[in-house]
Order: C-alpha cells, then sequence, then structure tokens
C-alpha cells in the first residue's frame, strides 16, 4: 500500500504537498524515502507563518543533527541545535558571530552557510550525502526573518489541559468530529457521506472483535429503527470476548510473544498462561495503568497475588538463548536492553536504542538516560545463558493445577497439566550495579549510573527508583508522552494510521500529528475516564468522522492519498490473523475455545526440519494437531520464533523479535497464492459450500447466502451472474471428472458430509467448494471498507 | 496431448486477460509488486516514469559503474576450518600437541565452550596441501575441483568478524547486525535495485543439509527475512518439495484451466469493487493474482531440471541429480540466475566440527567442492561470470588448537572469528589472487584484514552502489547493511 502511495506522491506531489504544508507536517513516515520529501518540497509553497515545531525542527533533525544535534560527542565545531541555549550562543570558532540572529538573515552564518556552493564552506556538507533542498532553505531563512522563535519538542510539551472544541458549520456526532471537520471547512470540505449500515457493521465488528458480523447481527441492526441501535451494536461487540481475543492479538506484537526462546536452536517455553492473562485482562476491561502498571511492577506490589505476578511475563517474552558457548554477561545485557527498548516503544512511543551506543542523534536521550532507564530493568536474578538444554530460564514460578482451579481461573489449563512454570520478573535484594557501558557493549562499563527516566520527561523525584516507581511515575498525570502514545494506537486501531503516523516514534524523526489539539483533546479525556480503553474505542466509534463511507474518487485520493484529513473511511486490508478468523468464522468452522496451550494448524511440511540443526528438540519437527485446535482463532498459532507461520509473515505478521506497535502492509503474489491454495482455505471454503446446501434449497439462494456471509453484503444481479455461470463450468468439469471433484472435497481433515438431498452430488460440492474459494479470495473479503 | 480446441480456448482466456488489464503491465497497484516481481524493461510505461522507477528499486541513478548484476551466494554455514581447506600452517604440524602461545592467543576471548580447557594443544591439518594454476593458491586435497579453478577465484584469507558464536555471527553477515531484525543482504538488494524478471522473486533462497555433521547448526528465517523493509522484499525459499514455493500449486482436483477462469472471475468481481470505492488497492489486488498465476507456471519451469544435458550432470556431479543437495541447488541457482533472478543465497549446513572433524569435514567438502567449481564454470562458458558474483564462505573460522582432547587420529577446532578464508569468484573480482595474510600460527591477521562490514561494503560496490549512501530511514535513523563501518577492499576488485 505504501509504495502505491509513493507513486502517487511522485506524480501528484503538487497538490498533496500544498495539502500536507497547510496542516504543517512534511509526511516523515518511514514508508516515505527521504527522496519523496525533497522532491515534493519542491512544488511546495512556503508557509505563511513559519512554526518550529511543524516546520523547522524536522529539517533540522533530518538534515543537521547528524553533527550538530543532542549526540555530544558529535557535535562539531561546538555548535548543536539540540536546545535553544545551544543555538543561540556565540559561535566559538568566533565569538562575534552566530548561527541564528533572530530576525537577521543578513548576519546569521547559518543562512550563509546554507546558500554556500563553496564545498568547504556549505552546509551540510557535500561528504555528508545530505542536502538541502530550496524549500527546505526557504522555511530557515523565513523562520529567522520572523524571529526564529524556539519551541520545545511537541511531544515533550505537557498535554494541553483546556483545549478548545472548534466551532464547525457541519453536523457532528460529537468533539472528535469538530477536530476533524473543522480542518475540512477551513478547505471548504465536509466529511464524506456516512457508510450504509452493513459496511458500518462490518467495519465495527472487525475493528473490535476480528471477526465478520453474523449475518443475524447485520439483519438485526440494520432492520432496527431504534436510534442508539449502532450504539448497542457496539456496547455488544465490546463485551464479547471476541474483542479481548482480537486486542490480545495485538498486544502480542507489542510484548514480543512467543512460544520459543529465539536464538539457535529455538525451544519451546511456555508463556501462555500470560497470553491468557491478558485476555482475561482486556475482558475485564482493566484500566489501562493498571493494566501496564502490573506488567511492569505487579511483583512489586505489597503482598503480590499469584496474578499480579503473571502479569510481569510480560517483561521475559524477550529471546533468551540457550547456544553452547556463548558469553553469558554479553546476552544478559542484551535481555535487559532489550526490556528497555520495549519500555521505551511501547509506553513513550520513543526509540531509545540508539542511545545505548552513544547520546541519541535526534532526541534529548542521552546515554547516560538511556542506562539509567535500563537499571530499572538490571535487577533480575537471571543468567544469560540457558545452561540446561530445554531448561526454564530463572526467575520463573510454578503454577499448580489447585490454583488454577480455584484462583487463576483465566488460565485455560486444557491439558489439566498439574503444574505450569511461567517466567517472571523479580528483583534480587542486592541491587544490580549498572554502568554506562562504553559502545553499548557488555564488558566495556564505564561511569555507574542509577535509576532514572528519562531527565527531559517529568520529574521523577517523588518516585523510589524501582520499576513500581518508573509505572508510577509512567502514570503520573503530567507524563506528556503515555496518554498520546495510547490513544494514538487506538485510534490507530479503529483508522489504519494514527494521528501521529509513526505510532513507534513520537521522537524528533517521527511524524507530527496531524490534528494535534485533537490528539491532546483525547490523551486528557483518556485520563479523565479512567483510562478507560472500551470507552475510548467507543467514543471514536461513534463519532461521525468513524462512521464515514470509504468511498471516494481518483480525485479525492489524489487530494489526500494517506487519508491524513480523515475525511473518508480507509478501507484496510485485515490482518493476517483476522483473514484466517474470517475464513474460519464464516464458514463456522471456528471453534470458540479461550486460551490455553498454543496450538498447530495446518503449515506445509518441512519447514522445521528444514532449518533445524537436527538435535531433535522440542521445535524439530512440526506436528500438526488434530481436531479442533486446528479451528482456534491464530491468536493462538504457535509461534516459533525463527520459523514464524509463512502464510502470516507474508500477510505482514511481524516476526517478533522485537516490540512493535504497528505492522505495515504489503501486497505480493504470494499472497494470492496463500488464498487460492492453502489446504485451511479450500477446507473452509468445502464448510462454507456444505452450509449454504442445508441452509439453502436453490443454487442461487446458495450463491446469495455465501456471498453474504463473506463480504456482509448482497451480492447484486451481475456478480450473481458471474459466480452462478462459474458454478456451472466448475461443475461440468467436476462432473466430466469424478476423480478431481472427489479429490478436491478430501482436502483437509474435516469429515465429508452427506448432504440431506441425494441430488447433490460430489460435482456440486466441489463445484460450489469453488465458488465459494473464489469468493473468499475477493478483495472485498480480506478488507473493512 | 493438446488439441487444437484447448489452444484456441487458452488463447482467448488469455487475450481477455489482457483485454482486462490494459495494454500496459502497470496498472497503478501493480507498483506495490515491483520489488517482488517487477516487469520487463519492455513493459514499461513511458508515461508513467514515477512508476517505472519504483519497478527499478529505489535507487534511481547507481552511485557506481556496476561490475554485477547478480549474486550467488553459497552460504556455508557452521563455520568451516580453514586449516583443512586453505591455509596450509605446517608450523601446526610440527608444533602439534604443544600449547597455543598466549603471546599469540593475546587475551582473545574464547566462547564458553573452549574458555574452562585447561589446555589449548596445537593442530595441523591431516590433510596435504599442493599449489594450483598460474597463480600457484593453495588447496587442502580436501578440494579437488576447486583447486582447478584456482585460477578464476580470489581468495581471501584475512577475514574477521566480531561474533564468535553462531546465531549472532551468520546473522551478522546477512544483516551486518549480530541482533535479530535488521533486512538480509538480498532484501537490501531487492528494496535498492528492484527486479529483471517479471514472473519471479528478486530473492531466491535454497537450502541443503550437509554429511558432515547430522547434528549441527540451525539457520533461521530471518536470515532471508526483510527486517524493517516492507515484507515483499523477503527472501522466497525455493523447496525440493511439492510445492517449491509455498502454496505454489494448484489444489487437487483444480487444473490451471479451471484456475485460469477463477482469477477472470474474481478479477471482474474486485473490478466493480474498483468501480465502486475507487480505491488504488483493489487494482493491486488484481495484478497480485495475475502476477501469481504466471508463477505457477514459471517457477516450475525453473525446477525442472530434466532438459539439461548430460555433460552438465557430469560437471556438477552425480548429486546434482537428487533434489535439495547442495549440487542440485547449484544447478538450480545457475538456472534462477539465466532467468534474472538478482540474490540467490544457498545455505549449506553441517560445517560446525567441534569434534570428529577430521571425517566431518573430508564429507562436508566432497558435499560442496564439484558442485561450487562447476557452477563457475558453468557461469564462465555461458559468459555470465563477468556479471556475476559468486561467492563462497561461512560465518567464522576455526581455532588452530584442538577443542576436547586430541588424539592421534581425532580433534575438534572451536570458533575462531580472528581469522578465516572466503572465496569469491566474477562479478568484477580480480581472479586466481590471494588476498591478506595471517600468522603462522594461523591465528592472527598479519595483511590486509578484511571486516565483514568490508566484505558487504564491497558486494554493495560491484553492483553499483555506495554503501554509505543506501541508507533506510527507520525510526529516525538511517540504517545501512554496513552499520556505521565498512571499506571497499579495492585490492580484490580487478
Amino acid at each position: 500500500m505504501v509504495e502505491i502511495v509513493r507513486s502517487y506522491m511522485v506524480k501528484y506531489v503538487a497538490i498533496f504537498l500544498l495539502a500536507l504544508i497547510l496542516i504543517g507536517a512534511c509526511v516523515n513516515d518511514k514508508s516515505l524515502i527521504d527522496q519523496d520529501c525533497i522532491i515534493s518540497s519542491q512544488f511546495a509553497s512556503i508557509p505563511e507563518a513559519i512554526d518550529f515545531n511543524f516546520h523547522v525542527r524536522p529539517i533540522l533533525s533530518d538534515k543537521c543533527f547528524k553533527c550538530h544535534g543532542p549526540d555530544k560527542s558529535k557535535v562539531e565545531s561546538g555548535l548543536s541545535f539540540a536546545t535553544e541555549e545551544e543555538a543561540f550562543k556565540a559561535l566559538q570558532s568566533d565569538l562575534s558571530k552566530h548561527a541564528i540572529v533572530p530576525g537577521d538573515t543578513l548576519n546569521s552564518m547559518l543562512v550563509k552557510r546554507i546558500k554556500s556552493t563553496d564545498g568547504s564552506f556549505m552546509m551540510p556538507p557535500p561528504g555528508s550525502y545530505l542536502a538541502l533542498s530550496d524549500y527546505e532553505k526557504k522555511v530557515l531563512i523565513k523562520w529567522i526573518d520572523q524571529g526564529a522563535q524556539w519551541k520545545k519538542h511537541w511531544s515533550f510539551i505537557p498535554l494541553n489541559e483546556v483545549v478548545d472544541v472548534p466551532e464547525v458549520e457541519g453536523e457532528v456526532s460529537n468533539e472528535i468530529d469538530n477536530f476533524i471537520l473543522s480542518k475540512l471547512e477551513e478547505q471548504s470540505l465536509e466529511f464524506s457521506n456516512p457508510a450504509s449500515k452493513n459496511y458500518l457493521i462490518r467495519r465495527i465488528s472487525f475493528d473490535l472483535t476480528g471477526l465478520p458480523p453474523s449475518i443475524k447481527d447485520i439483519e438485526h441492526y440494520v432492520n432496527s429503527s431504534s436510534p442508539s441501535s449502532i450504539e448497542d451494536l457496539v456496547d455488544k461487540y465490546l463485551s464479547s470476548i471476541s474483542y479481548a481475543e482480537n486486542m490480545t492479538s495485538q498486544w502480542l506484537d507489542v510484548a514480543r510473544y512467543a512460544d520459543t526462546h529465539g536464538y539457535q536452536d529455538d525451544l519451546e517455553r511456555i508463556m501462555w498462561p500470560w497470553r491468557d492473562w491478558v485476555i482475561h485482562a482486556f475482558n475485564s476491561n482493566m484500566r489501562y495503568d493498571d493494566f501496564v502498571s502490573l506488567q511492569l511492577s505487579g511483583d512489586l506490589l505489597p503482598n503480590a497475588t499469584k496474578e499480579q505476578i503473571i502479569a510481569t511475563a510480560f517483561n521475559r517474552n524477550h529471546k533468551i538463548t540457550q547456544e553452547g558457548g556463548v558469553i553469558p554477561e554479553e546476552y544478559r545485557v542484551e535481555y535487559v536492553a532489550d526490556r528497555t527498548l520495549t519500555f521505551g516503544k511501547a509506553f513513550l512511543g520513543l526509540s531509545m536504542e540508539c542511545a545505548r551506543c552513544h547520546d541519541h542523534k535526534y532526541d534529548p536521550v542521552s546515554q547516560e538516560d538511556y542506562f539509567s532507564l535500563f537499571a530499572f530493568f538490571n535487577n533480575v536474578p537471571e543468567k544469560g545463558l540457558i545452561s540446561e538444554y530445554g531448561g526454564i530460564p530463572e526467575p520463573y514460578i510454578k503454577l499448580t493445577k489447585k490454583e488454577i482451579d480455584e484462583q487463576l481461573t483465566f488460565i485455560n489449563n486444557l491439558d489439566t497439566l498439574e503444574e505450569i512454570p511461567l517466567m517472571i520478573m523479580k528483583d534480587q535484594n542486592k541491587v544490580r550495579k549498572t554502568y554506562i557501558l562504553n559502545r553499548g557493549e557488555y564488558d566495556k562499563p564505564t561511569r555507574e549510573v542509577f535509576a532514572k527516566p528519562p531527565s527531559s520527561l517529568n520529574s521523577f523525584a517523588a518516585y523510589k527508583p524501582n520499576r513500581k516507581g518508573l509505572s508510577d511515575w509512567l502514570f503520573d498525570r503530567s507524563n506528556p508522552l503515555t496518554s498520546r502514545v495510547i490513544v494514538n494506537r487506538l485510534w490507530q486501531i479503529c483508522f489504519g494510521n494514527g494521528i501521529v503516523a509513526t505510532a513507534d516514534d513520537f521522537g524528533n524523526q517521527g511524524a507530527l500529528p496531524t490534528h494535534p489539539e485533537l490528539l491532546d483533546f483525547l490523551a486528557v479525556k483518556f485520563m479523565d475516564d479512567g483510562w478507560d480503553i472500551k470507552k475510548m474505542l467507543k467514543f471514536i466509534i461513534m463519532s461521525k468522522t468513524y462512521q464515514q463511507t470509504s468511498r471516494t474518487t481518483p480525485e479525492f485520493i489524489e487530494w489526500d492519498p494517506e487519508n491524513r484529513f480523515f475525511a473518508r473511511a480507509p478501507r484496510l486490508r485485515l490482518s493476517a490473523e483476522k483473514i484466517i478468523d474470517h475464513m474460519l468464522a464464516t464458514s463456522e468452522l471456528l471453534v470458540e475455545t479461550v486460551g490455553g496451550p498454543s496450538v498447530k494448524p495446518f503449515q506445509p511440511e518441512g519447514l522445521w526440519q528444514e532449518t533445524t540443526g537436527g538435535g531433535g528438540g522440542s521445535t524439530a519437527k512440526y506436528v500438526k494437531d488434530k481436531g479442533d485446535k486446528q479451528y482456534r482463532r491464530s491468536l493462538y498459532t504457535f509461534w516459533k520464533r525463527t520459523v514464524p507461520p509463512p502464510g502470516m509473515l507474508t500477510f505482514d505478521a511481524v516476526t517478533r523479535d522485537f516490540c512493535m506497535v504497528k505492522r505495515e502492509v504489503t501486497s505480493t503474489p504470494l499472497q494470492a497464492l496463500i488464498m487460492m491454495n492453502n489446504p485451511r482455505m479450500i477446507e473452509a471454503s468445502r464448510n462454507l459450500a456444505y452450509i449454504a446446501f442445508e441452509s439453502k434449497d436453490d443454487l442461487e439462494s446458495q450463491i446469495v447466502y455465501m456471498f453474504y456471509k463473506a463480504t456482509s453484503r448482497l451480492p447484486n444481479e451481475e456478480e450473481r451472474n458471474i459466480l452462478t455461470k462459474f458454478f456451472k463450468e466448475e461443475k461440468e468439469r467436476f462432473t466430466i471428472n469424478d476423480e478431481d471433484a472427489k479429490a478436491l472435497i478430501d482436502i483437509g481433515d474435516l469429515k465429508q458430509r452427506d448432504m440431506a438431498s441425494d441430488a447433490i452430488t460430489d460435482a456440486d460440492v466441489a463445484a460450489l467448494t469453488m465458488v465459494a474459494n473464489a469468493i473468499f479470495n475477493l478483495d472485498e473479503s480480506i478488507t473493512r471498507s | 496431448m493438446k488439441g487444437p480446441i484447448k489452444e484456441i480456448e487458452e488463447r482467448k482466456l488469455s487475450m481477455n486477460r489482457r483485454a482486462f488489464l490494459g495494454k500496459s503491465c502497470l496498472g497503478i497497484g501493480t507498483a506495490a509488486l515491483g520489488s517482488l516481481l517487477g516487469c520487463q524493461p519492455g513493459d514499461l510505461d513511458n508515461n508513467n516514469p514515477a512508476t517505472n522507477a519504483m519497478l527499478k528499486g529505489v535507487i534511481d541513478n547507481l552511485h557506481l559503474a556496476p561490475k554485477a548484476k547478480r549474486i550467488i551466494y553459497l552460504f556455508q554455514s557452521g563455520g568451516p576450518s580453514q586449516f583443512e581447506l586453505f591455509e596450509n600452517k605446517p608450523l601446526l604440524n610440527k608444533l602439534r600437541g604443544t600449547e597455543l602461545p598466549s603471546e599469540i592467543r593475546n587475551g582473545q576471548r574464547l566462547t564458553g565452550m573452549s574458555s574452562g580447557q585447561d589446555s589449548f594443544p596445537l593442530v595441523g591439518s591431516p590433510f596435504g596441501f599442493n599449489k594450483y594454476g598460474q597463480s600457484g593458491t593453495e588447496f587442502s586435497d580436501l578440494l579437488p575441483h576447486t583447486s582447478k579453478i584456482a585460477d578464476e577465484i580470489c581468495v581471501i584469507k584475512s577475514m574477521h568478524t566480531e561474533a564468535i558464536n553462531h546465531d549472532p555471527a551468520i546473522t551478522f553477515f546477512q544483516t551486518g547486525s549480530q541482533q535479530p531484525g535488521r533486512p538480509s543482504m538480498g532484501s537490501w538488494l531487492s528494496y535498492g535495485l528492484g527486479s529483471m524478471n517479471e514472473n519471479l522473486p528478486t530473492f531466491t533462497v535454497l537450502l541443503s543439509r550437509g554429511t558432515g555433521r547430522k547434528f549441527g547448526q540451525p539457520l533461521y528465517s530471518r536470515l532471508w527475512g526483510n527486517g524493517f523493509l516492507h515484507s515483499l522484499h523477503q527472501g522466497v525459499q525455493f523447496r525440493a518439495a511439492k510445492d517449491p514455493v509455498l502454496y505454489l500449486k494448484d489444489p487437487q482436483g483444480i487444473n490451471s484451466m479451471s484456475r485460469r477462469k477463477m482469477i477472470d472471475k474474481i478479477a471482474s468481481l474486485n473490478e466493480m469493487q474498483l468501480r465502486k470505492f475507487g480505491d488504488p488497492e483493489i487494482s493491486s489486488r488484481i495484478s497480485q493474482y495475475e502476477m501469481a498465476y504466471k508463477m505457477q507456471t514459471s517457477v516450475p519451469d525453473i525446477m525442472n531440471v530434466e532438459n539439461e544435458p548430460d555433460h552438465i550432470y557430469k560437471m556438477y556431479g552425480p548429486e546434482s541429480m537428487k533434489p535439495g543437495t547442495f549440487a542440485a541447488n547449484a544447478l538450480l541457482a545457475r538456472r534462477l540466475a539465466e532467468k534474472g533472478v538478482r540474490f540467490i543465497q544457498l545455505y549449506h549446513m553441517g560445517w560446525d566440527h567441534h569434534f570428529n572433524l577430521p571425517l566431518a569435514v573430508k564429507n562436508q567438502a566432497k558435499d560442496v567442492d564439484q558442485a561450487s567449481a562447476a557452477l563457475v564454470m558453468d557461469l564462465k562458458q555461458r559468459g555470465m561470470l563477468e556479471d556475476t558474483l559468486v561467492i563462497w564462505g561461512g560465518e567464522f573460522g576455526r581455532t588452530n588448537y584442538s577443542q576436547g582432547t586430541l588424539t592421534d587420529k581425532d580433534f575438534g577446532r572451536d570458533h575462531h572469528p580472528r581469522c578465516f578464508t572466503i572465496w569469491m569468484a566474477g562479478g568484477g573480482i580480480k581472479p586466481g589472487i590471494s588476498y591478506g595474510e595471517t600468522d603462522e600460527y594461523g591465528y592472527n591477521i598479519i595483511k590486509d584484514p578484511v571486516h565483514v562490514h568490508d566484505f558487504q561494503a564491497t558486494l554493495l560496490h560491484q553492483l553499483g552502489i555506495d554503501h554509505e549512501k543506501f541508507t533506510y530511514k527507520y525510526q529516525g535513523r538511517r540504517f545501512r547493511l554496513t552499520d556505521v563501518s565498512g571499506h571497499v577492499v579495492k585490492g580484490i576488485l580487478s
């Protein structure tokens, strides 16, 4: 998708850029390579009023910070643009001169340098491979001309607690619409029409539950005349266990959850009881602050319960090695670094890892900040190497069957194990000292540091220097990032993109918010409402903004290809998990068991064996499960980190090596091959055909029924004709080649059904299976519009 | 048995398809497929330079004049011993059983497997060495075929790496970083240079298992993973299985005619949606199915080696007739190269010889020797060697001392990152030379060290890419294959 956007971007650059500049953002999404910004800015007009955060800092950060940024060890000629004070001070080389003289472009050395074409004088220098476009130069010059007003980076500025809700002319459902519509009205635009009801129901169903709506639900809510019908539907979905499973499925990416250790032989680990806890937490709508605090520091609560300790397994989901011969300390440091990275990315929206080796080049995170944060996670009584082959890494607890039966009932002990070991977090009594590691290397300690979050954020003075203190600090109302980061991700669930497009980077190099006031409004509301996730999702979904149609025109797409104005609903291809779950649910194969040990549905033979060392460990060979376990929701699919389920990777699932908060969406022919040829898809198609035969009497009704189930709408006449024709062609073929029919319906473990009527032959079943497969393969079937 | 009626039917189908897609294969959506399955130059739509640029990869103008168009990388997983193959060190035989001098070891960190040993007894190769070709390059008796191409290849004896264990070392070689998460070399090239063939993936991977050590080191799909690049730059595994590419084959009971019909029906229905929603993603989906259909024919064509003449099998050795072996994969690599696949990566497992080395290394060398040499000569006779870069080597070398007890007949060698040997051929690399030197103990490099990042920088250089300019911005940082170091090894360029 992003690639397409790029081609559009180049083609329609003028219009698009103009639009972006109006809202003050040069899209800084990683999907857009630097070149695009350079090309595009040639067409852009310079903004009337230059804003430091929205226009100037992105240029400084991108083109100047490499040598004149926050990394103190790399500051050239003593000049840094990291802070206001440093940027405006006299130049080291000539104390009578300044890089920036507000309002005076003639005497600002910066202007002279960027205008110069002399290789030994110009900035950026030719050897840096960086260059300023004309647009960028003009912005910098105009900013100085207008007085060079400096601002702190937007996401580090405390939340605006009293955001003014803008007045608008058009109709609104809630405040979200005021913010979105006011930007549209500035350009004499309005919302797109509301989506038709069945599309809307499908959209809500996939966004909240990850599953398609049932026909019963569609008909009930489409026909309902109650003004609260959509609201009732949202409530119904939010209170379903499917909602909790869907949210958990996405949290597993954040938590880099897997069923194996991730290095070398990549043996099995048992972490699924923690996954069951996450389902339980989403299901009971646990407050987000509690949900995160328990995962970060549940073990440090006074008289911590087993449940609270189970939550901390979050921070043991990182990879652990058992490769004989590694130097344990080298790896132990990696595990701590992984927790640090996860904390930064998942909760603060900051990429901390740059600061592991040196002061961050772009963000105000120094190497000292990094290791001070690292110190919180450095006190675990753990070893770098699993010394006993197949052993369980310390520290861990054992959950007994009795405890599970009596207290920890959210754990689905399907195999009725007497005891389940689970890795958890713990602090050792004697605090392990933390040092700044030179270049981040385990064997190069320099200066000792103490547990403290980054100093450019809210004060830590009132808190204890342990993980409990860290989570309290994270949820301190004065933390500028925590709430912004999570509401942005909840928005992303509903729109595909966040208000900040780079959900994983709220720093200097990340995208700027398209609607900063709305982001603050939502962040404040989220806290005021008690960090209530369900309530926030409902608030977003009940907006007119969310409920617009996704129908659009080429002109509209040209105008805003990435839908940064939210002037329509996005069409989003379903995630890898949702596609499989949709096949299973639509064909009624889905087994709705919640939680329990991960399962192994069909995957092509030999994938594990081909890459294994041959040592015969627990993950040497993939043995497909039989029966119900094949038809569980995909969040329960066994995740071997070094050989993840291939079909899921092809549909852009992440490997779970590290915390990820957003997936890319790509389009490749391998996806088509999976949709058409995967035996799981064929099996689901066959079952859908059975259901159609059993529910409807004539061919046309059967086809309509299958289409309706898979796409949530009725096919029109032309569509019906195409599919009916396909059935007839296929039936003719299968009648002539009865063996082909038998072969096709023999795919999968699912038992063949005797059709009630003898008139239904193998050729009928096979042909309708093909029609069902064609329907599943429609773009519409794997998309929510 | 193709009757005339079926032929007409097929032509009709294919005409429909073309009419449907229009004269160009580049619907807007096709752009998204550019890097995985680009169009051939003849298909490019001149009215849409932006889309064309896309298909060529993100690098519009190569930074340098390229010497190679493609790479075949014969990765020897596990760490082959340089002493039994390339490095003739008579001193080690002379000092057999005596202690590694501490001034030679010089504080080098060891793996946890031998760091606890009381003694580090030196051990030389039990196999003889000779000089070959006009270049006089030395090879052991275990490489009778490779030695015959001595004048075609460049042997680098001064490779060194930072990692001392397999997982980080192999990840380092393939991605430039010891920890997982970065794109692999082939993905970088797919992203940067795009595709040369519309029907095959740009980056393919072939695996084989060695006979040297049965229980050896595993591989990880991240070694051909896309890291933070889009998943369409993922390496695609070609397997010696029923499905050479996962899910490629039509399921039983479905034939290519009915598949064609189904794709056409799906296309017409998707087309209606496109009119309704105006979302270019839908046209991308339509193209996706066309490309998938083409792959269903082109991949089996490539895998079907039956039409290779006997003398070719003879050249690659008898194993080349057995699908899934290194030799069969080497032959397949040539076929893929001919069809324009840009990066073909073979992995041969089983080189991790901590014990039982004399026998294991012999078997392992036999697995790969003949076919590796044959591949170079086969490319040469087709005029392809000059623009194909062939690489042979593993993730690190092995120690000059014995791991475990040294007996008359048996010994092992631990991992050694400080020096090891690889070879390269074609693609603008100087043939018939040895580059770099190690000390007489074979422990330290004494001349022309080549770091893994130098090696990677050189690879990119041969393809016309300046490794410092080829970056991808992710989470605010411009990442490179070579991370923050690397120099092109000028001394091996012709």
